[in-house]
C-alpha cells in the first residue's frame, strides 16, 4: 500500500480526531480524502507536525494524531526526545515510513537503507513504539486510541503519491476552523 | 524586584502559561524562574524552530505560549517565522538574549549580532530592545501587544540589561 491508500482506509477513524497533518502531498491526500475542520493541514515548515501536534496535546485534553513522514521526522530529530520525556498520554504520533521524500519526487531518505526510527524514537525514551505493516494501520491506530496511552506508530509501506491538488484554502482559515474544533 | 522575577510576574499576570526554552548564560536566571513557576509550563526545546512548533500547537489548544532564546536563533528560525508564526497568523513572543552586543566577550556571538536587527526588520516583526534594567517595566505592555496583533513580536536583552557577564 502507498499512503494515500491507508489514508483512505483510517479516514473513518480520523474523522472524529484533531489530526495535524504533515506538510505537502500528506495534506493533499488527506485533504482531498476527507476534508475535516479537525484536520490541521500544514501548508510549509518541513519537520514540524510532531511538535505542533505536542504543544496541542499538552495544552488540551483531547486526542491528538500527528500524521508524519519518515523524512520529516529526520529533519527534526531533536522532537523525539522532547516527546519521550513529555508526551502526554492524549499524543499519537504516526509516522508513515515510505523510505523516501514523497512530496519532491520520491528520493530515498536513510530509513529505507540503515536507519531505524522505531529504534531511535525508544532511545530517545518514548515508551510505546510499535512497528506497524500498512495493511494494520487501522486495527493498530484504533488501539492506540482506545489504549489511552502515548503511542508512536512506525507504519511500514510503500513509496508513491496520488495525484491530489494543491491546497487554496487560506492558512488563517484552516488554523481558525481548527481551533474551533479544538475548543468545541 | 530582580528582572527574573519580574518577567516571570509578567507571563503568569498576562495567562502565558506554556513557555519553551533553548537555554543561553544570560537566561539561565530567568529560565530557572519559570522552571520553578506553577503557573507555567516549562518544556525545553532541542532546537527553536522545534519550539516554535511546540507554541504554535500550544495556541491552538488554548493556551497563550512564549519562547526564550538567543538571537543566533533567528538564523535557525526563519522558515518557521515566515511559513507557520506570521503564516497561520499566531501570536508569539520571543524573549531573546542579546548575544554580540556591548560587553559581549565572545567575538563570534557578533557576527550573528550585526544580522539580528536586519533580519528581524525583513521578517515585519516588532523589535524592542532591552538596554537598561528599566526597560523591563515595557514587558507587560509588549505581552499584551503581541496578543493583540497576533504576530511574532522579538525582545531582545543584551548583555547590558541583564547586567554583564560577571567575572568576565
Amino acid at each position: 500500500m502507498i499512503r494515500s491508500e491507508i489514508l483512505r482506509e483510517i479516514a473513518p477513524i480520523l474523522r472524529d480526531q484533531l489530526v495535524v497533518c504533515n506538510i505537502g502531498i500528506p495534506s493533499q491526500e488527506l485533504h482531498a480524502i476527507d476534508d475535516q475542520p479537525s484536520n490541521f493541514y500544514m501548508l510549509g515548515t518541513m519537520g514540524l507536525a510532531s511538535s505542533i501536534g505536542l504543544g496541542l496535546a499538552l495544552a488540551q485534553p483531547k486526542t491528538v494524531i500527528v500524521i508524519d513522514g519518515d523524512g520529516s521526522v529526520l529533519t527534526n530529530l531533536g522532537t523525539l526526545p522532547t516527546i519521550g520525556n513529555n508526551a502526554p498520554n492524549n499524543y499519537i504520533l504516526m509516522i508513515i515510513d515510505n523510505g523516501s521524500y514523497g512530496s519532491t519526487g520520491d528520493q530515498p531518505t536513510y530509513t529505507g537503507k540503515k536507519t531505524d526510527l522505531a529504534g531511535m524514537a525508544r532511545a530517545a525514551g518514548c515508551d510505546n513504539v510499535v512497528v506497524v505493516q500498512d495493511v494494520d494501520t487501522g486495527t493498530a491506530l484504533q488501539e492506540a486510541i482506545d489504549s489511552g496511552q502515548s503511542t508512536v506508530m512506525v507504519v511500514k509501506c510503500d513509496s508513491g503519491n496520488a495525484k491530489m491538488p494543491v491546497i487554496t484554502m487560506d492558512p488563517v482559515i484552516i488554523r481558525d476552523r481548527f481551533m474551533k474544533a479544538v475548543a468545541s | 524586584m530582580n528582572i527574573d522575577k519580574k518577567i516571570t510576574n509578567d507571563l503568569v499576570a498576562n495567562d502565558v502559561s506554556f513557555v519553551t526554552t533553548v537555554p543561553c548564560k544570560q537566561l539561565a536566571g530567568v529560565i530557572d524562574e519559570i522552571d520553578q513557576c506553577e503557573d507555567i509550563f516549562h518544556i525545553p526545546s532541542n532546537k527553536e524552530d522545534e519550539g516554535m512548533g511546540l507554541c504554535a500547537g500550544a495556541w491552538m489548544g488554548g493556551k497563550r505560549p512564549a519562547i526564550i532564546m538567543q538571537n543566533t536563533a533567528i538564523g535557525v528560525t526563519i522558515n518557521t517565522l515566515a511559513t507557520l508564526t506570521q503564516f497561520y497568523r499566531m501570536p508569539l513572543p520571543m524573549l531573546i538574549s542579546y548575544r554580540g552586543e556591548l560587553r559581549e566577550p565572545v567575538a563570534c556571538q557578533v557576527e550573528m549580532a550585526v544580522h539580528t536587527k536586519a533580519l528581524l526588520a525583513q521578517l515585519n516583526i516588532p523589535t524592542y530592545h532591552f538596554h537598561h534594567q528599566s526597560d523591563v517595566e515595557e514587558f507587560d505592555n509588549i505581552l499584551k501587544y503581541t496578543y493583540m496583533c497576533n504576530k511574532p513580536v522579538a525582545i531582545l536583552t543584551d548583555a547590558n540589561f541583564w547586567g554583564g557577564y560577571g567575572d568576565q
